[in-house]
Formats: C-alpha cells, sequence, structure tokens
C-alpha cells in the first residue's frame, strides 16, 4: 500500500517536471519578453541589462532551475494584461469555479446514479426508455445551446434566477463563497445544471451498463440463490461492483470541469479560471497561460493519484499488492 | 411416516417449459420425477441441452424469466410447493435449499469479506443477531475445514485458494440448515486433488448432517465417487435411473449406455472409443486428398525429432520502468522431444506450467532461458514464416477461438492464402471445403458463420483450420475440456485418425489423464513449472515413478475403478 503511494508519488512528480518543461518552454517560444518589456527605441546596452536583470543571459537549464523554483514557492509571475501576481489572479477566480464544479458534479452522481441502477433493473420500462432518451438529448445539445435555453426560460422569461454572475458573495478568509447568501444560491442553479447535464448523462449511462453486466455475474446469481433481499443485492452487493469505474470517470470529469468549464462560465458570466483563460488567450497573456497549464496538470495529477487511492479502498484486491 | 425417511426432495412430473419467440414452447424438462432421501447423494447426469441445470435452477429459484414450470410438483422437507405462478412459490432459497456453483472463483463477491457473504444469509433468515451470526459462522468455517477460521473469516475472496473458496460457498450453503442441497457441477473447476477434498466434503456433510443433495454435473467419475443414486437425462426426460452401481455398470436405457461407454477409461487404452462413428465415404475422401497434398511432412521417418525442447524456463514480470514486479517462474528448465508422429501429451493440475511450455513453443510467449529446436531450426521470438506455417494451435474454448465476424470457409481459407499454399482464393476455398469434409462436417457448413455451430462442431472447425497450412507439429491445449464426453470421444477419434493420416506430430495437452492415456504415446507430468515424470504411456499408467504421478492417479475419479473395487469387494 505504502509502496503503491510513493511509486503513485514519484510517477506524479515525473509528470509534473514534463509540464513544467511545456510550461517553460511556452516563454521561449513566444517571443522574446524583453522586447515587450523594454521602451521603444532602447539601445542594446539597455536590452542587455534587462537581460541580466531578468537572468535570460544565463544556460537554458539554469533558467529551467530557477523557473522551477519559483514555480516551487508560488511563484508564477505576473500578468501581462492584469499586472498582477499570476498567482493571486488564479486564486481569486478558483472559488467560483470549484463551488460551481462540486454543485454540478454532486448533482449529477445523485441523479444519475439512481437513474442508471432503475435503467439497468428495468430496461424495458416505460420510465427507462424515457429516462434514456431524455438523457440522450442532454448529451447531444451543446452546452451553451442548453445554458442559453435555460436561461430564456428561467431568467429572461419566468425572472425567477438570475442569468449571470455570482450573486452576493460572503468572504471566509482566502475564499469568496457564494454558498452562504441567498442570491449566490439562486445564481447557482442554472449554470451547475448546465454543467452537470453532461456529466449526468455520463454517468447515468455508465452505471446503467456495468449495472448490466455485474448483475448477469454469477457472484449475484449465487445471492439470488441464497435468498437475499432484492433491494439488499442491488443496492449493496451489485452497486459497489458497479461503481468502481464510475469513480475513475467522474474523478477525470470533476479536472475536465474544473478547467475547461469555459463554455458554461462565458455564456453565465461567470467569474471563474475559464473566463480567465479565454481572456489570456486573446491578449495573449503568456504567464496567465503557462500557470494555467502547470495548474490542469498539477489538478489531474492529483485527481489522479486520489482515484488510485479511493481504488484501493474500494477494491481490496489491490490492497494487498 | 418418520422424519428419517421423509424425501427431503420429491419431485413428480416436473415440466418446465420456456415460450419462445415463434409461439412455439420448448420443453426443457419433461415431465421428471426425482426422489431424494436425508443424508443421500443423488447425481442428475447429462450432456449439454439435457435440461440438467435447469432443474437445479427451478429448485435454487434461479429459473430464467421466461421459463416456467408448466406441471407437477415439488415437495421439500415434506412441505408442498406452490407452482401455479409458473415459479417455486414459497421456497426461500438459502433457507430452504442450499446452492453450490461450479466456479468458486467467480460465485463469491470480491468486494466483501468472507463473513460478511456468510453472515448475510443467516441474518435475513435466521433473524440472528451479528454476534450470533459470527459465532455461526466461525462453526460452519471449521466444519467445512478452512484453516485458521477466524483469521479466514476476515479474508476477501481473492485471498483464498479455489478449495478454499469453494469451502466457503459450501459453508453458505449450509449457512441456513437448508435440508437440500443444490450442487450444480460443484467440482469441475477444480483440480484433481481440490476436487476429491470437496468431494470428501461433500459426501461427508451429507453424511453426518443428513442434508440431501441433488448433484448436477456431466462427469461420471464424480458421480462413481460419491452418488448414491443417478438419474441420466437426455432432452430434458429422464432415461434412466437408480442406485450408481447399477446404473453405471449395467446401464439398459441404449442412450444411457452409449453415454457410459464414451468416458474415457483411465486404466486401460482403447483403440478408439466406442461412439457412433460419422465417417462416411465424402470424409475418407476428404482425407485422402488431404493427405496427398501434406505429402512433404511424411518424409522423415518415424523417429526422427520433430521438437526439441532443452532446459526450457518461462518468467513473468520481472520489469517495470520505477520499480521491479515480482518474478514468477512459470517454467523451470523443461526438456523433452516430441518424434514424427507421435503425440506427446503434458499433463498436470492448473498453474503447473503447461499451457505456458505450448505458447511458448507456439511463439505466443518468449521464453527466458533454454532452447527449443523445431526441425533442425532454433526458435525464438522473430520466427520465419515457414516455421509458423509448420506449427498450429487448437485451442480450448472453440466459443472463443473462431472469429464470430467470419464465415467458415473465409476463416479456414485465410491461413491457405497467407501462406500462399493456394494460388487463388477459389482454390483456397476447395481446400477449405474438403478440410471441413474430412473433419466429418457437410460441405456447405463453409457458407455459415461460427454461431450456428455446436461446441464440438466448432472444435472441428478450428482443427480444420489449424491443418490448412499443412503443419507439422500440431499444437492442442486441452482441445475437449469444453465439450460433452460424446463429443469428446469423436473429437479424440478424429484428432488420432488426422495424425495417422499425415504424419502429423502433436503436443497435446490436458488435465484428464483419462484422456490422456487415450490419446497419447508419450507424457510428461509437470508440477509447479518442472517435468516430474516421463514416460511411456503404458509404463507411465501401469508403474509411475513418481510420487506426484501416483497422487493424480489415485485421485482421479474414474469410474470403471471405484466400480470394479465395489464389485470386488461384494
Amino acid at each position: 500500500m505504502i509502496r503503491l503511494l510513493s511509486v503513485r508519488l514519484l510517477q506524479a512528480i515525473l509528470v509534473m517536471v514534463a509540464v513544467t518543461a511545456i510550461a517553460f518552454v511556452m516563454f521561449r517560444f513566444v517571443g522574446d519578453p524583453v522586447a515587450s518589456m523594454v521602451r521603444e527605441g532602447a539601445t542594446q546596452a539597455e536590452k542587455d541589462a534587462v537581460r541580466v536583470a531578468l537572468g535570460l543571459d544565463k544556460p537554458v537549464l539554469a533558467q529551467f532551475v530557477k523557473f522551477v523554483g519559483q514555480v516551487l514557492t508560488g511563484d508564477l509571475g505576473t500578468s501581462y494584461r492584469y499586472q498582477q501576481p499570476v498567482t493571486t489572479l488564479l486564486l481569486s477566480r478558483l472559488p467560483a469555479t470549484l463551488e460551481l464544479v462540486i454543485v454540478a458534479t454532486v448533482l449529477a452522481l445523485s441523479l444519475g446514479i439512481p437513474l442508471g441502477v432503475l435503467c439497468a433493473l428495468k430496461p424495458h420500462a416505460f420510465f427507462s426508455r424515457l429516462t434514456q432518451s431524455a438523457t440522450l438529448v442532454g448529451i447531444s445539445m451543446p452546452t451553451f445551446v442548453t445554458g442559453l435555453l435555460l436561461i430564456l426560460v428561467f431568467a429572461v422569461n419566468l425572472r425567477w434566477l438570475p442569468s449571470s454572475g455570482r450573486g452576493d458573495l460572503v468572504d471566509i478568509g482566502f475564499w469568496q463563497t457564494g454558498f452562504l447568501s441567498l442570491s449566490g444560491l439562486k445564481s447557482l442553479i442554472l449554470p451547475s445544471i448546465t454543467l452537470a447535464l453532461f456529466q449526468l448523462t455520463l454517468i447515468m449511462r455508465l452505471v446503467r451498463s456495468e449495472m448490466i453486466d455485474v448483475l448477469s455475474s454469477d457472484y449475484i446469481r449465487f445471492a439470488f440463490a441464497r435468498g437475499l433481499p432484492r433491494t439488499y443485492i442491488y443496492g449493496r452487493l451489485a452497486l459497489r461492483n458497479a461503481l468502481m469505474p464510475v469513480v475513475t470517470v467522474t474523478g477525470l470529469q470533476i479536472g475536465q470541469l474544473i478547467a475547461f468549464a469555459i463554455v458554461t462560465e462565458t455564456v453565465f458570466q461567470w467569474p471563474g479560471m475559464g473566463l480567465l483563460f479565454t481572456n489570456a488567450v486573446g491578449y495573449p497573456d503568456v504567464p496567465v497561460l503557462a500557470a494555467y497549464l502547470l495548474f490542469v496538470g498539477f489538478l489531474f495529477v492529483m485527481i489522479n493519484m486520489i482515484v488510485d487511492i479511493l481504488y484501493t479502498f474500494i477494491d481490496p484486491r489491490l490492497r494487498t499488492r | 411416516m418418520t422424519e428419517t425417511t421423509r424425501p427431503v426432495l420429491d419431485i413428480r412430473n416436473l415440466r418446465v417449459e420456456y415460450p419462445l419467440a415463434n409461439g412455439d414452447t420448448l420443453v426443457a424438462v419433461k415431465d421428471i420425477d426425482l426422489t431424494i432421501r436425508p443424508g443421500e447423494i443423488h447425481a442428475l447426469v447429462g450432456e449439454s441441452g439435457a435440461g440438467k441445470t435447469t432443474v437445479g435452477n427451478a429448485l435454487m429459484g434461479l429459473l430464467q424469466a421466461p421459463g416456467k414450470i408448466a406441471a407437477g410438483s415439488i415437495v421439500i422437507a415434506g412441505k408442498e410447493i406452490n407452482l401455479r405462478t409458473g415459479r417455486t412459490e414459497g421456497i426461500v432459497p438459502g433457507r430452504d435449499v442450499g446452492a453450490i456453483f461450479q466456479d468458486p472463483m467467480t460465485s463469491l463477491n470480491p468486494l466483501f469479506t468472507v463473513e460478511s457473504q456468510l453472515c448475510e444469509g443467516m441474518l435475513t433468515h435466521l433473524k440472528l443477531s451479528s454476534r450470533e451470526a459470527k459465532a455461526r459462522a466461525l462453526e460452519l468455517m471449521k466444519a467445512v475445514g478452512i484453516p485458521e477460521p477466524e483469521r479466514r473469516l476476515g479474508s476477501y475472496p481473492h485471498q483464498l485458494s479455489g478449495g478454499q473458496r469453494q469451502r466457503v460457498v459450501i459453508a453458505t450453503a449450509l449457512a441456513c440448515n437448508p435440508q437440500l442441497i443444490v450442487a450444480d457441477e460443484p467440482t469441475t473447476a477444480l483440480d484433481v486433488s481440490v476436487q476429491a477434498q470437496i468431494l470428501k466434503l461433500i459426501r461427508d456433510l451429507a453424511d453426518q448432517r443428513g442434508v440431501g443433495v441433488l448433484l448436477v454435473t456431466h462427469n461420471m467419475g464424480v458421480v462413481a465417487e460419491i452418488a448414491d443414486r443417478v438419474t441420466i437425462m437426455q432432452n430434458g426426460a429422464v432415461v434412466e435411473s437408480g442406485p450408481t452401481r447399477e446404473v453405471l455398470t449395467a446401464p439398459k436405457a441404449p442412450y444411457a449406455r452409449t453415454l457410459i461407454a464414451a468416458v474415457p477409461p483411465i486404466d486401460t487404452r482403447l483403440d478408439r472409443l466406442p461412439v457412433p462413428s460419422e465417417e462416411t465415404q465424402v470424409t475418407l475422401d476428404a482425407r485422402a486428398t488431404v493427405r496427398r497434398k501434406s505429402a512433404k511432412s511424411e518424409t522423415g521417418s518415424r523417429d526422427e525429432v520433430v521438437l526439441s525442447v532443452r532446459d526450457l524456463a518461462v518468467e513473468y514480470g520481472g520489469r517495470g520502468l520505477l520499480r521491479k514486479t515480482l518474478v514468477f517462474k512459470a517454467v523451470k528448465g523443461v526438456s523433452f522431444d516430441v518424434r514424427r508422429g507421435e503425440i506427446f501429451g503434458l499433463v498436470g493440475e492448473s498453474g503447473c506450467g503447461k499451457t505456458t511450455v505450448a505458447n511458448t513453443i507456439a511463439g505466443l510467449v518468449t521464453q527466458s532461458a533454454g532452447s527449443i529446436d523445431f526441425e533442425g531450426t532454433a526458435l525464438g521470438g522473430r520466427r520465419e514464416k515457414s516455421i509458423r506455417q509448420s506449427l498450429q494451435m487448437v485451442f480450448q474454448d472453440p466459443y472463443s477461438a473462431l472469429n464470430p465476424r467470419l464465415r467458415i470457409n473465409a476463416a479456414i481459407a485465410e491461413p491457405i492464402l497467407f501462406y500462399k499454399l493456394a494460388s487463388n482464393a477459389d482454390e483456397a476455398r476447395q481446400d477449405a471445403k474438403t478440410l471441413l469434409e474430412a473433419v466429418g462436417l457437410p460441405a456447405d457448413a463453409g457458407a455459415r458463420f461460427a454461431h450456428a455451430f455446436s461446441g464440438g462442431q466448432r472444435q472441428r472447425i478450428a482443427i480444420a483450420r489449424a491443418l490448412g497450412p499443412r503443419p507439422s507439429l500440431l499444437i492442442c491445449d486441452e482441445p475437449t475440456s469444453a465439450l460433452d464426453v460424446s463429443v469428446q470421444a469423436q473429437l479424440l477419434n478424429l484428432l488420432k485418425d488426422l495424425r495417422d493420416l499425415a504424419g502429423l506430430s502433436m503436443l497435446f495437452i490436458s488435465h484428464d489423464l483419462a484422456v490422456i492415456r487415450q490419446m497419447c504415446d508419450r507424457v510428461a507430468v509437470m508440477k509447479a513449472g518442472e517435468i516430474v515424470e516421463l514416460a511411456d504411456t503404458e509404463t507411465l499408467f501401469t508403474a509411475p515413478k513418481h510420487e506426484y504421478t501416483r497422487e493424480l492417479l489415485r485421485l482421479a475419479p474414474s469410474v470403471e475403478r471405484i466400480m470394479g473395487r465395489e464389485l470386488a469387494s461384494a
């Protein structure tokens, strides 16, 4: 177990080094930073001075080591556009995205799993067919269409819910939360439904097909042959086996959502990281882009590790290895 | 009627039907009668499709949805079962009928502890508290003979061996004190030594606890070993029923006689197994053609060594970028020769490395040490086309060995074309047709897909496909272990005929000693990656030298040995 963890940790570090290298290379590809920093018509001596001050005269490897050192201390450089430290920028946008993603994921799991189980148990029932086709619509409709439709119905026509922004925020230390105010909660509803729809469909279909597989297994037949109650067999014995791949997919989906909730955030003018990223691409704000790359890499590495650890908790077969 | 003589199971005129899509009805079980007394083991025997498993499933409450009990009566331990709804209304599976399944590797849930799976039933049916249930679980673990029962209760299924898992399954079956246990092929997935232990356990439990056991099996050896009475089924109907010895030694019904005759005997070698022959003139003609075409393999003399394996070792694992995985030595220095026209047997229990040896020779696995010399060429990982052509393989499971999307003709013609043994597709198709006839299939079989054929027919197709490239060595890995006895007998005869026909050498792998005795000229017995004994088949079976060989021979259930012994002592 400890061995498994240390191996995974080592792998994670290797991946992160590779990602850092790519982020580092990005600075070198997008033109000479000195040119954009000195005043127009600066002499070569002035440029050289800046170059030395930035440490750009040193060998590439030394520069990379310095870059890694800065990243490790949380210094991701200064945004060209906002003239603020990138770390501060990211941290100020992170709560918005995280809250949105958490609500969407909880929504997707709490609806997707039971619906998937129902569809597996009664594949021919009217309700199952209805759910299946409804979610098919959900998965095939682009996110921005769903979002706009929801805005049209609930914000414009019915005027029940706000169409954009996060509402009133409550400051708790470094974190600005929308969970603690009514308008904050109301603002979360539409964007989180939009974001959850795709996930919900994915999880539902996954649970359904896994459940159908598990139900035809010998150990479930054996459970029936022992006369155990149906609810117990389905809800505990079968479901736990069926949820194994759901853990992986949910983990990866969370990463996907945090990193690329861009469309939803744009539609709802949600001040999250996706919006920061799209703006950076347009500018081009290289430090922000590089930091974003690092952040996303880190996120996926972490999620994969957490999923691996969760697996060893769920599946005893992985513990003894 | 007293408690002891009251039957634990009394089935009268049971009829199980499956309505078919076209409006017809498939009668899976036709009006059968069956009675089991306390402490009695009653074997229900038949080939696949005979309906024996359907009877078991009906009793365990596992009858698949459209299937229904159409008529008859079932009384379990004096309790009349209401069959009006087509199901066994009122039977509580687990409490009234215990179940033992075939494969202990899959019948336990991998994510729950042994204790949890043992106690579930008791908590549900006997309403025990969890402490009482645990105490009883411990008792059961001791009763089924699991070492360190306290520790094992906390184990997960994957931490137990196959035999131990089957003991856990038996303990769960006993948990709620049912008077009847349905055991569906309880030892088919186990090695002979483990099989012997599990059979003894079932016999002891029946004797000591007075439980009646319905033993569903296809293995006559198992029947001879532990059953008191036996019922033979064919196409859903009972063809013969009676005390085991009577039925096995003097079967009356013609089908019973053929079925018992088809079981390969372990203590005599027969020239051919006595099954109806399928050799028509067409088959014989086709074989003559095959013989003419494969003339090249007859050039060598009979004693010439075709395959020479020296100190072969195969290791799995040990690689890995960041850490060394555990090295598993599957084969540890194995040496043997296969001569031209010889059938060389490799026998051993699961995990002994016999399949790894076959896969290494076939080039599916690369050896870590040692040499394989085939017709004068040393074989490594990368092989000449001509070598690959001369080495063909027949796999165990005919259901997964054929591509479901290829017509049979195409499947057989593919290797013929690949090795350029036919100048065009038409000629290859003609060859395919001849091969199909040579293995005893109708010529029009080629136009169909694999799913249209039974297991035995599919294995014939697999053999025809392997013969297409005109190999000089055919590797057969458990070619008949997925098949019924009568089909097995036919295939074994076929393989023998083909050997005689083309001077084909065979490496024949099996766990079944009786099959080995019928087929092989020489045999190597493998244990834990090593050959412990290598001898002529007759010598090995009549005068085994190694302790392990003697053990295997002693434990293999065999009809004529057990029955012979009983007859002698009577």
